[in-house]
């Protein structure tokens, strides 16, 4: 998803795929399920969710996505607007109150869609090298900083759930922090980093396309 | 331009997401319910609600009745193994210490069951014994009925879930009521000391006032 160059040519058949899901994650039995665990609720319900907004990205009117963009050089305004957002549904007061008070879980399925999963492929595009770079540190820093702090917090932090399950939320995000971390450096070695919105040459293209390649 | 747009645009999204931070974390001090909700109980105390509870005396009480002391409150069931034993022992022990105000009818430690359709007046009174409990100033009671008991557990904050091996868990706190009837502090459940400190330093106060 981060690195997704077909994010401008998203077909609009794909797009159906966000509304779908959303539905699907609100059904009462997949939310219970999906909030029935710590784990499951941060890294399967609210990554789902923001699926669901990162879809519908080709229904965005040409004029609106041109107007957001003269506000969004280099994806920043975007970027910063999704690492609040996550911000807060990663507390874990955000997350007992999800499960408490209704009105909270409505904004919560309205705002991850909308600021994480929408901003993230309007603005991911148009994110260079150092911003993305910057994005992704941080990433990997949150992973590493709460897994650490649910893995050893000798209490409860979420009234709702267990110690053991806050513990395997740690596990999981420490293994998704190194994942990442992982995947970064071999990005950085071998792959393509640098694949910014603009008038892409082809594939195949004899000369010019060395010039996207960043190699470390 | 669109530099200087877009230094706007993120200099406006990190004021309000800023706000917006603050504002669910009550100003940078509660990132968990538990926080937000002692903060909560301080800043705003809250009314007990009109409900009954029946004793493992059999005797039936309410709220009202109890007015005119600081009560220590914690939350129990009875077939709890772990922290609510524990708790019970800490509570028999506070008994001990504040034998002097509660000999003077000036405070009450209450234990109120989660699990009423279990802990009848019987299990409740051998939850006591069990604790050690000594003479008066401690009641054990469960609510007379369920409405009484979503009430309490709203107004304290109290939530249970189940452990999967046929227990609870919950957050267990010593919660303090104010002899005007309003739950005005709520304290670690093994820090018995600082609930003590914080009645004795109240009840004194009102003394010294009079």
């Amino acid at each position: 998803m981060f690195f997704a160059d077909t994010t401008i040519r998203l077909p609009h058949a794909r797009a159906w795929l966000g509304p779908v899901l959303w539905l699907a994650l609100a059904l009462p039995p997949v939310r219970h399920a999906l909030e029935a665990t710590m784990t499951l609720q941060m890294l399967a319900q609210i990554p789902l969710l923001a699926l669901a907004g990162y879809r519908p990205r080709p229904w965005l009117p040409r004029r609106v996505a041109d107007t957001l963009a003269a506000w969004n050089r280099g994806g920043v305004s975007g970027l910063l607007l999704i690492s609040l957002t996550a911000m807060i549904w990663m507390l874990p007061r955000t997350m007992d109150a999800a499960l408490e008070v209704p009105w909270v879980e409505m904004v919560k399925f309205a705002a991850v869609p909308l600021l994480i999963g929408l901003p993230l492929a309007i603005s991911w595009p148009y994110a260079g090298f150092v911003v993305r770079g910057v994005f992704l540190a941080e990433v990997i820093a949150t992973a590493f900083r709460l897994g650490w702090l649910y893995l050893v917090s000798p209490q409860r932090l979420c009234s709702n759930y267990l110690l053991g399950d806050q513990q395997q939320l740690g596990e999981c995000l420490l293994a998704i922090g190194s994942a990442l971390f992982l995947w970064i450096t071999w990005k950085l070695l071998w792959g393509r980093f640098n694949s910014i919105a603009e008038p892409r040459q082809p594939r195949r293209a004899p000369s010019g396309a060395a010039h996207h390649r960043s190699r470390g | 331009m669109s530099i200087l747009r877009t230094l706007l645009a993120s200099l406006l999204v990190l004021t309000a997401g800023v706000f917006t931070l603050s504002a669910v974390t009550d100003r940078f001090r509660a990132f968990t319910s538990e926080t937000a909700l002692r903060i909560s109980v301080r800043e705003h105390p809250r009314a007990m609600p009109p409900v009954l509870l029946q004793t493992a005396a059999g005797k039936t009480v309410g709220f009202a009745g109890l007015r005119g002391r600081w009560l220590l409150v914690d939350f129990i069931y009875t077939r709890c193994m772990t922290y609510c034993s524990v708790q019970g022992s800490e509570f028999a022990r506070l008994q001990q210490q504040l034998a002097g105000p509660i000999a003077n009818g000036k405070v009450l430690l209450v234990s109120i069951s989660f699990d009423p359709a279990h802990d009848g007046p019987a299990q409740l009174a051998a939850y006591q014994q069990r604790s050690g409990m000594h003479g008066a100033g401690w009641i054990a009671a469960r609510p007379t009925d369920t409405a009484g008991l979503d009430a309490l557990m709203r107004v304290f904050g109290v939530t249970a879930i189940s452990d999967g091996l046929g227990g609870y868990l919950h957050n267990s706190a010593i919660n303090v009521v104010d002899p005007r009837g309003r739950l005005v502090a709520i304290m670690n459940w093994n820090s018995p000391q600082a609930a003590l400190r914080y009645v004795l330093r109240r009840h004194d106060n009102q003394v010294a006032s009079r």
